[in-house]
């Protein structure tokens, strides 16, 4: 089986679906010629032409409001944001149009279309390439957000994305877009959405990340199992819809819960599966839910390290929480 | 073709530009107002304009009074509480019909929010667009959207968001796609002057006229955005000429000229199909009324504004035309009004006849394709607390 990275691993994705089916195309800022700036739709432009790999001129809201309209037409478009970071000019299309499309129209309409967009922290790229957008996203009814984490989701879950009914945001981690390499099999294959993957086994406390933060989520179950703490890690995959039975099965047997994500602490995503899994696992909880999460200030540039929720940040609050 | 940054002729003038060039009214002229009729509904322009045979104008005229009988009648139905909101197009009915009615069957309408006479034009029953105002069961909204958001499929007709100007890049869209489908559909969008100053308006109209996709882009220049008149809303002597910034087409028609309007959309359609990119349609005409039953412009708009424009009516234009055709005289024209009135009539009896509210489970549908489970269980909750409690439903709890 090939081994790939993220990067390559959507690149597949991309090129099998557009294989499969004339409808779908790409666009955005530089994913023609140039292949995108991180080369995600490298290829695609030679082998399916640049009418459906269209560079597009530099405006988000005009990249999203087009593919809104390609979809209402039956085209599957599915867009490019160059950084998350630069998402916000779209954020009316995406919430106002995208998200209520078929709901307004008393169904009369759909809005099917995939917004791929790099986004997250920790390649020195400042408050205007590494924010984590997610919860706008996963609070606006309407949308599905999804975030892999390794090569196989990604082109599993884009895959699934392509083919979905619904709108779907789909959050590639660039801080482990090439680092995160492993075993990706030839051809389609899909991983649904709505799913998350216990990805270590463990009794005395779940821990919940997502995206390049379950790489760090996964270092500190490493190290907290050198110091005799039992965890449970659960890469998400799927924010919306959430995978909420194996979450609540987890908490309820490990009766200890720590949440991390690298976006701003208040209103983050964490805040939302802290009650999710309170309302649920109240009489099974052994000590508060712990969220390990960014701070509530814009990304700093220098500070990165310190401010994103890595391994060390991680293993404290598991230490805590096993010792409440 | 240019090549980037090609360097062309070279002016040797310290600053750029000339007197000449800046002169005030400069681009006045070079979009003068196009006009087919004149008040009197006498032709102005060569025969050849006459782009509507009379039987087609006759039945354009009909809408068009039913239109305005319509916005009237469901004015009052507002003030007397029977619905919560309207939106009318009251002496603006030529820049709506003319330019729908330019289009073929296939092209897609994208509307703005005063352009329900297009969606009539293109078969959405007179019944249903009540029911839309209504809420009621019988909404194809299913009562999700406040009154004249109406959308409806069968005839191309997009669906409306109550902000401005987002639907015109969806027009781009949408016939980017026919293009690369291979089919023959020119997108049709609608907006007024206001939303020219909106994002969507520039990135709509550069994406489209950089790959020339087939759009005719409308822009119903009725002078005022709410209270905020057109000259407060661009220094533009005219929206047309905006059209030369992004490299298209611009025309600049009264858009109380029924022929005016409807002939400028088909040249516009023409090129359009012909691969020659979009165009941007200004038809010039007045917001008689408030911006819609919740304005009262009387606070921030001098009457005698209004009352030269009154004398403009779209609709006494056309039929003026028709009487001296001979094709419409005073009984006739006469039975016609009635016979719109009576339609109305019936058509809101029907509507009113569905039960006011949809079942309550719609509330959870056509967010995602299937309900989520915590939707389900969102409705649950809800369903549980209305069989508690019947108030829940009722908009003033208090008194149940």
């Amino acid at each position: 089986m090939p081994v790939m990275n993220i990067i390559q691993a959507v690149n597949d994705a991309l090129r099998l679906e557009m294989r499969r089916d004339p409808d779908v195309v790409v666009l955005g800022e530089d994913v023609g010629k140039f292949g995108g700036v991180f080369r995600a739709t490298q290829g695609l432009q030679e082998e399916f032409g640049a009418d459906r790999v269209i560079d597009t001129p530099l405006a988000e809201g005009g990249i999203i409001g087009t593919a809104v309209g390609m979809a209402l037409y039956g085209l599957k478009a599915v867009p490019e944001i160059q950084f998350a970071d630069f998402i916000y000019p779209a954020f009316d299309q995406i919430v106002n149009e995208v998200a209520k499309y078929r709901y307004r129209s008393g169904g009369q309409y759909e809005c099917p279309l995939v917004i791929r967009t790099p986004y997250g922290g920790g390649i020195k790229g400042g408050h205007y390439h590494s924010q984590s957008p997610e919860a706008f996203f996963i609070h606006t009814a309407g949308l599905k957000v999804v975030v892999p984490s390794n090569p196989y989701d990604a082109k599993g879950l884009l895959i699934s994305a392509i083919r979905d009914r619904d709108p779907v945001l789909f959050f590639e981690p660039k801080r482990v877009y090439r680092a995160a390499k492993g075993e990706v099999p030839e051809g389609e294959y899909d991983v649904p959405l709505g799913k998350a993957r216990i990805t270590r086994e463990g009794r005395q406390v779940t821990l919940v990340a997502w995206g390049a933060m379950w790489h760090e989520a996964d270092q500190a179950a490493r190290e907290a199992e050198a110091e005799g703490i039992d965890c449970e890690v659960i890469d998400l995959r799927s924010l919306q819809p959430l995978d909420l039975d194996t979450l609540v099965a987890s908490v309820k047997k490990t009766g200890r819960a720590v949440m991390v994500h690298e976006a701003a602490r208040t209103c983050g995503f964490g805040a939302e599966l802290v009650a999710l899994v309170q309302e649920r696992c109240f009489l099974h909880l052994e000590a508060p839910i712990a969220r390990v999460t960014g701070l509530d200030t814009p990304f700093p540039y220098t500070l990165e390290m310190e401010y994103l929720p890595r391994a060390p940040r991680i293993l404290k609050a598991l230490r805590e929480t096993v010792a409440f | 073709m240019r090549r980037e940054n090609e360097v062309g002729p070279v002016s040797g003038r310290k600053t750029p530009g000339t007197a000449r060039e800046w002169e005030p009214g400069r681009f006045l002229k070079e979009f003068p107002l196009h006009r087919v009729l004149d008040d009197d509904g006498g032709v102005l322009a060569g025969e050849d304009e006459v782009t509507l045979p009379d039987a087609a104008l006759l039945r354009l005229y009909r809408w068009m009074v039913l239109n305005r009988a319509l916005d009237e009648r469901m004015v009052t139905l507002q003030r007397q509480g029977r619905i919560g909101f309207y939106i009318g197009s009251i002496g603006e009915e030529a820049t709506v019909f003319g330019t729908a009615a330019a289009m073929e069957e296939n092209d897609w309408i994208f509307p703005c929010y005063r352009e329900h006479g297009a969606a009539l034009l293109r078969g959405m029953p007179l019944v249903t667009f009540m029911c839309d105002l209504l809420g009621n069961a019988g909404d194809a909204m299913k009562g999700r959207q406040m009154p004249c958001h109406e959308a409806w499929r069968p005839g191309r007709y997009a669906s409306i968001s109550s902000p401005i100007a987002t639907e015109i890049p969806h027009a781009v869209g949408a016939a980017w796609a026919a293009r690369l489908k291979g089919e023959e559909m020119v997108s049709l969008t609608y907006f007024g002057e206001g939303a020219t100053s909106a994002h969507d308006f520039h990135t709509g109209l550069n994406f489209a006229a950089v790959r020339k996709i087939p759009v005719v882009f409308v822009c119903r220049n009725n002078g005022w955005a709410i209270s905020v008149p057109r000259e407060k809303q661009t220094a533009s002597e005219t929206i047309a000429q905006k059209a030369i910034g992004y490299g298209m087409r611009g025309e600049r028609v009264d858009g109380n000229d029924l022929l005016a309007v409807h002939g400028a959309t088909r040249r516009a359609r023409a090129r359009a199909a012909a691969g020659e990119g979009p165009t941007l349609v200004e038809c010039v005409t007045y917001r008689i009324e408030g911006h819609s039953t919740s304005d009262d412009p009387r606070a921030y708009r001098p009457a005698e504004l209004v009352e030269p424009w009154k004398k403009k009516d779209p609709i006494l234009r056309v039929r003026r035309y028709l009487v001296r055709r001979k094709v419409l005289d005073e009984p006739a024209d006469a039975r016609l009004r009635d016979e719109v009135r009576e339609e109305i009539q019936r058509a809101l009896a029907a509507a009113e006849a569905f039960p006011p509210k949809p079942p309550i489970e719609t509330i959870i549908e056509d967010v995602y394709a299937e309900p989520l489970r915590q939707q389900r269980e969102q409705l649950e909750d809800l369903v549980s607390a209305m069989a508690a409690d019947p108030r829940v439903a009722n908009p003033r709890h208090s008194d149940a």
